[in-house]
């Protein structure tokens, strides 16, 4: 009798708190309708955080760009991101924006995409963007990189440096895009000198450095002197491994998806030899901005490759000789020269 | 005396310890410079305050009563079922894989063939762990771990061999016929993920409650998990009601699995972690002290915590990872909860034995 009447107050209660909140959510929506000039962008991270020293942290980075560019807040009304703990909380994280009112929603990385699919369609007037797959609909634009382009100047990169003919990839899991990676590193490997072996390890997770580290170590014992890693926030491993070998011998990482020369840092130098960007960022500073002037690619599949700077490979430390080469394959990818393979069984 | 102190333990303790978790979030929140009371406002309008929250706190909670339930029956035969998370990714594939295998079936024959295809095969996968236990002794606690691991990889390489088209990552979605979600659903709670699937979360719990309380084998299983040696000596055959007690376990945590296949997903993708169902799955059981309405209880405070704790960081500044640690520590205190219920045990215990002495 007294714990259900207890409960029955924090019933009340509780019921009490959601209706004022309601009324309080009602107020800040019409505030927000009275300036009619804001425009409000969020985007979805395919798990982990902002923070990943990759993908999800490049979109971030350009959508923070893109909002204080035109004086918005973080928050409702500006912009924000939402991260998903799990692939079950996409969906309730878009639901959650698409309530907050904002008007252009990115999900950024191929997990995304059912959710989005299932979101655009049950929302036709909220415009959604998906980074690194193909939704046909109304209200979507997709974006899709050609890594592979990118990965293959790594390969060269990675070929002109190496001193023991042996080079590393480290991918985070086995899937179309980070297949366009594997094949495109591969390929310029092979472009530069057929000789050179390149061994291809899997982590099978884009977000345990702990995986990243003892792949990267067993690989440097094997006296693999450059690793290219595509594997998200498993890559941090990556790059601890390769600062405890540092101490012994020379060896280099190469970066992914955005500058990582920060990551290399050590006490005696720098241990990132060049990083593969990949325009996450300004990509999806461009579509906020198109999306700010009516001009949302609605619809459309952009795809983005070396010719239109949506890929690009960092100078970072690579020897003049290097540099060179890589410009020289750069133009001729970009000549349309050399076809760059999408998966590893094209090659 | 004792019917007192039983009603103590199972009410009052879960509600303090997620009183004291919130205040404990609350000071973390506070200390870190965040409004508190305006996070947990917010916590509490992302779950409950609209067709749509309500939608996605059901939804979220359903897989949880079903692998909360099926932690609970191992855990009564005293078996430590950290296999739950394999087991329901096994019960997803299965379910999602009879789906796409016979696309022209009506609903009628569709859903109950889908959900028991997930049931069997998470059974099946449990089934493992309690025959290694049963007839070698082997610790299910290693074996269902390992198990998990199999479970993940090997799901992942039957999606991408045999059920993603080309380079593809994921399934393909399934027929109408096996939704649990439906357009009158969707239309009811603003496009939210909810589906019938509560329905069988909630005829579990109760068939669950059925079979432990009211039946043979309810008994035989609770025996077996007080004294393995004294139900022997009973003439209760161990070894069949330790397999059974897994088989149970593990259709349920497949029952969870195909509530994810069927319907929130409606497709299967590869995984880059086991399903976060799992491991809540226990934490949910622990906090009900295994009591099937409990567990429907927990399981609605865990899809609370989830869904209003995503709105948090939406609506004000606070980083999500503050929501996670103070969602942590919600769920640390459900974890210490079990803690103080055994030591509270252990000292009525005690006390009992001491006035035991002196008369």
């Amino acid at each position: 009798m007294k714990i259900g009447r207890k409960l029955g107050v924090l019933a009340m209660m509780a019921a009490a708190a959601v209706v004022l909140v309601a009324c309080g959510g009602n107020k800040t929506a019409s505030d927000a309708g009275k300036t009619n000039d804001k425009y409000s962008a969020a985007l979805v991270t395919d798990g982990g955080g902002v923070d990943d020293k990759s993908f999800n942290q490049s979109g971030w980075e350009g959508l923070e760009k893109w909002g204080k560019k035109h004086d918005l807040k973080k928050g409702v009304g500006g912009y924000n991101y939402a991260q998903s703990n799990s692939d079950a909380d996409f969906t309730p994280n878009i639901n959650k924006l698409i309530q907050a009112k904002y008007q252009t929603i990115f999900g950024v990385g191929y997990k995304l995409q059912g959710a989005i699919k299932s979101a655009a369609k049950a929302n036709p007037k909220t415009r959604f963007v998906i980074i690194d797959d193909v939704i046909e609909a109304k209200n979507v634009a997709s974006v899709t990189f050609k890594d592979n382009e990118a990965a293959f100047l790594a390969g060269v990169a990675a070929a002109q440096t190496t001193k023991t003919k042996k080079v590393g990839f480290i991918g985070g899991v086995h899937g179309a895009v980070i297949d366009r990676f594997e094949a495109g590193f591969r390929q310029g490997v092979a472009a530069v000198d057929k000789a050179i072996k390149v061994d291809v390890k899997y982590a099978d997770d884009f977000s345990k450095p702990a995986v990243g580290q003892a792949l990267a170590s067993a690989m440097f014992n094997n006296d693999e002197d450059v690793i290219y890693q595509a594997a998200g926030g498993t890559g941090a491993g990556v790059f601890s491994a390769a600062k405890n070998q540092i101490k012994k011998k020379k060896v280099w990482v190469i970066g992914v998806d955005r500058d990582q020369t920060d990551e290399g840092k050590y006490a005696g130098g720098n241990l990132t030899l060049t990083s593969t960007l990949k325009g996450v960022g300004t990509v999806v500073e461009s579509l906020a901005d198109e999306a700010m002037d009516n001009k949302f690619p609605a619809g459309k599949t952009t795809v983005y490759g070396l010719k239109d700077k949506g890929v690009d490979l960092t100078k970072g430390q690579l020897s003049a000789n290097a540099w060179k080469s890589v410009q020289d394959y750069k133009q001729q990818i970009v000549d349309g020269k050399i076809t760059v393979a999408n998966k590893p069984s094209e090659l | 005396m004792r019917i007192k102190n039983t009603t103590f333990y199972s009410i009052w303790i879960p509600i303090t310890s997620v009183v004291l978790g919130l205040l404990v979030g609350a000071i973390i929140m506070a200390l870190s410079g965040f409004d508190p009371l305006a996070n947990y406002i917010s916590l509490l309008t992302g779950a409950l305050g609209s067709a749509n929250a309500i939608g996605e706190v059901l939804r979220s909670a359903t897989p949880l009563i079903l692998t909360g339930l099926g932690f609970a029956v191992a855990n009564s035969a005293g078996f430590f079922n950290i296999g739950l998370a394999g087991q329901a990714l096994i019960g997803w594939l299965a379910s999602v894989s009879f789906a796409l295998a016979f696309p022209g079936l009506p609903s009628i024959l569709m859903l109950p063939g889908a959900i028991l295809a997930g049931a069997i095969a998470g059974a099946l996968w449990s089934g493992i762990a309690g025959f290694l236990r049963a007839y070698f002794g082997a610790s299910e606690v290693i074996t269902t771990i390992m198990l998990n691991y199999v479970a993940l990889y090997g799901t992942n390489a039957v999606v991408k061999s045999f059920l993603a088209a080309g380079d593809g990552d994921y399934s393909k979605t399934i027929p109408a016929a096996a939704r649990l979600r439906t357009p009158f659903l969707e239309q009811l709670t603003q496009n939210s993920t909810f589906h019938w699937g509560l329905l069988v979360a909630l005829a579990g719990a109760v068939v669950i409650w059925w079979l432990m309380k009211r039946t043979t084998m309810g008994f035989e299983i609770r025996a077996v998990g007080l004294n393995e040696d004294a139900a022997q000596y009973a003439g209760m055959s161990t070894k069949r009601t330790i397999i059974a007690a897994m088989l149970i376990s593990g259709a349920l945590a497949g029952l969870g699995g195909a509530m994810e296949g069927l319907g929130n997903f409606q497709n299967i993708i590869v995984n880059t972690a086991l399903p976060p169902i799992g491991f809540d799955g226990m934490s949910v059981s622990l906090l009900a002290g295994g009591s099937p309405i409990g567990i429907v209880l927990s399981a609605l405070l865990f899809g609370i915590l989830k869904i209003g704790g995503l709105n948090i960081s939406i609506a004000s500044t606070t980083p999500p990872e503050i929501v996670d640690i103070v969602i942590a520590a919600v769920i640390f205190f459900v974890g210490a909860n079990y803690i103080i219920r055994f030591a509270g045990q252990r000292l009525s215990s005690l006390k009992g034995k001491k006035e035991g002495a002196t008369k």
